[in-house]
């Protein structure tokens, strides 16, 4: 592994049938690029039960191909059921548990380490410094974090483990209500999951039919995909030593040799972008505003052309 | 504008410092320190309390601005200090131990869990709460917690948790969490073809209006777009929260204040809502239902429309 980051799966933001969760985590498993996944329920209470099986056989299958595995946890818990439901993921996880809201670390036992995910506001050293003392072992990046903002956290904070949002479509906001819901006239509490439609989110566009957001149930994702690659130098310049993959409908282990391929030298920037559209990313265009301080739907760096 | 709002009955008003270390980076109702210290001094002569928002997230590398905002605030004699960054929060609580925190809506504390941590670790004192929560979930949680609650109850309505959402960062740059403003006026333009006005952000069409009808403020979550063959408004009309009446609910479920947004307004609004929830609290305190005085605020709320949001279990 010389010389490239580490590479991560994400924890799975849709609503996938169990089958295709199934073969899409058992691919990953046969990819040796990858070296940890973040499983478990992320956006919304009422998927857990969906999933939960497949997923524990995702973490079994994992496990034995030599992966670590990370428990993620629920972003917005509100109502009783999102409470329990966060109680029992960080109650029940094995290892390492990933939070991604305040209240998960009531529900932790003092002293546990814990990584704190990408839907917190982590947005400066001070923070971060305040969540390493409460028992943070590494920091997945806000996405709205550049990489000199990255930059003075991980200079603030050597010892803090930095996760790179590297790819994938943006989680942008969450709600307490359920957009993909609604948009089928439905509400949460009778949604029929109809999330299970779109297994990167239901695309949207403007009245003009400019590509804009995607809807996640209760998230809201941009729908173009954040493409962050910056050099190695630079990643280590920032103490940036994982990039974490979101899963996508597309071909895990070839969304993954893409990256490690660009890092070994044998891909550039043309080559990266090719070898992602043809592993399945989905459409809306490649963009990393946030990654250079800019708009997030920007592509301001040749990587994303 | 201070001087309005208690003159119409306000208890409290809140503010920030004129800077992007408050959500409401706008002209209006901000300070400079020294003026903070001249305000807390008129409010607490008159019995009133001024709040002062930090609440913005500091940006890395320039946590120092923060500081010296927290370091402001304590030093003017407001009442509380409204937090919503772990690091601001966690260096109030250690150079200012007296200083009454808040936690501010950015800070989406939705549950027990989360409201109780701030509390023990950091001393929160009172959590203004999210708008995702319904009036029964707001008293189970006041049943769970030891701290006081504060409620929105009019004005804009954010369709997104607050402080969770970077729509507005990724289209125009600039969010409520890092600058204190979502869809910011100089990304905000209208064009014209066929009689036709279309209000744009950064540029993005984001709704349209026929001749006659007034163009609405392109607010990010409130636009029309389209998905899976459905054009409309998708997240959230363009509405604004009223809930007056809900005041007795709110009392009922242990609701310690309510707040009305007020910091991008005029003089006249500003006069008018406080008086109606005035009148509204006071017949509460009679023992009456101030439902009635709903209408009143009608044609202050956005383009006259109006919800009562999450507060109503079927908003979900």
């Amino acid at each position: 592994m010389s010389g490239r980051p580490e590479i991560t799966l994400g924890p799975l933001l849709f609503n996938w049938a169990p089958e295709m969760v199934r073969e899409w985590y058992a691919a990953a498993a046969r990819c040796a690029a990858i070296d940890r996944v973040y499983l478990g329920e992320v956006v919304c209470a009422k998927r857990r039960p969906l999933m939960a099986e497949a997923l524990e056989e995702a973490a079994a299958t994992l496990t034995a191909a030599g992966k670590s595995i990370v428990w993620s946890s629920l972003a917005l818990p509100a109502s009783s059921p999102e409470r329990r439901c966060l109680r029992e993921q960080v109650g029940a996880a094995p290892g390492l548990v990933e939070i991604n809201d305040v209240a998960a670390l009531a529900a932790l036992p003092a002293g546990r380490p814990f990584v704190a995910g990408p839907l917190l506001n982590v947005y400066n050293e001070d923070a971060a410094a305040e969540l390493q003392r409460l028992g943070c072992r590494r920091l997945v990046g806000n996405v709205e974090l550049s990489l000199p903002a990255l930059a003075a956290i991980g200079a603030a904070c050597p010892d803090l483990e930095l996760e790179l949002f590297a790819f994938g479509r943006l989680p942008l906001a969450i709600s307490g209500r359920c957009h993909h819901a609604h948009l089928h006239g439905r509400r949460k509490d009778n949604c029929q999951f109809v999330c299970d439609r779109d297994p990167d989110g239901a695309a949207t566009a403007t009245l003009e039919g400019d590509a804009f957001l995607a809807i996640n149930g209760v998230q809201v994702l941009s729908r173009a995909v954040h493409l962050a690659a910056p050099a190695a130098a630079e990643l280590k310049a920032a103490g940036i030593t994982a990039l974490r993959l979101s899963p996508h409908g597309g071909d895990p282990a070839a969304t993954a040799n893409a990256f490690a391929d660009f890092y070994a030298g044998r891909i550039g920037a043309v080559g990266l972008r090719a070898a992602l559209r043809a592993a399945g990313a989905p459409d809306g265009g490649f963009v990393d505003g946030f990654l250079h301080g800019r708009a997030g739907r920007e592509a301001a760096a040749a990587l994303c052309g | 504008m201070l001087r309005e709002a208690v003159d119409a009955g306000a208890d409290s008003v809140y503010c920030g410092l004129r800077d992007e270390t408050n959500a409401r980076n706008f002209p209006g109702l901000n300070f400079s320190p020294d003026e903070l210290v001249e305000a807390a001094d008129w409010m607490r002569g008159r019995g009133r309390k001024l709040l002062v928002a930090v609440n913005t997230f500091a940006r890395a590398g320039a946590t120092a601005s923060l500081r010296r905002a927290v370091d402001a605030v304590a030093r003017s004699g407001a009442h509380a200090l409204i937090v919503a960054d772990l690091g601001v929060m966690a260096y109030a609580r250690r150079a200012w131990p007296e200083l009454r925190l808040h936690l501010s809506v950015q800070a989406a504390a939705g549950s027990p869990e989360a409201v109780n941590l701030y509390a023990g670790t950091y001393g929160v004192r009172r959590v203004v709460l999210p708008r995702v929560l319904s009036v029964e979930e707001i008293a189970a949680l006041v049943a769970e917690i030891e701290v006081e609650t504060e409620a929105f109850v009019f004005g804009g309505l954010c369709v997104m948790a607050e402080g969770r959402c970077a729509l507005s960062s990724f289209v125009t740059g600039r969010s409520p969490n890092l600058a204190g403003v979502c869809s910011p006026p100089e990304a905000v333009g209208y064009t014209e073809a066929d009689g036709v006005t279309t209000s744009r952000l950064g540029g993005l069409a984001l709704d349209r209006f026929p001749a006659g009808v007034p163009a609405g403020y392109p607010t990010l979550c409130k636009g029309c777009f389209q998905a899976s063959g459905v054009t409309g408004h998708l997240f959230e009309e363009p509405l604004s929260l009223n809930a007056v009446g809900l005041l007795a609910a709110l009392r009922e479920a242990g609701v310690t204040a309510v707040k009305v947004e007020g910091r991008q307004r005029g003089k006249a609004y500003v006069r008018r809502v406080a008086s109606v929830f005035r009148r509204a609290i006071d017949a509460l305190d009679r023992g009456r239902d101030p439902a009635a005085l709903e209408p009143l605020l009608t044609e202050l709320a956005e383009g006259g429309r109006q919800t009562h949001g999450a507060y109503r279990k079927s908003w979900r």
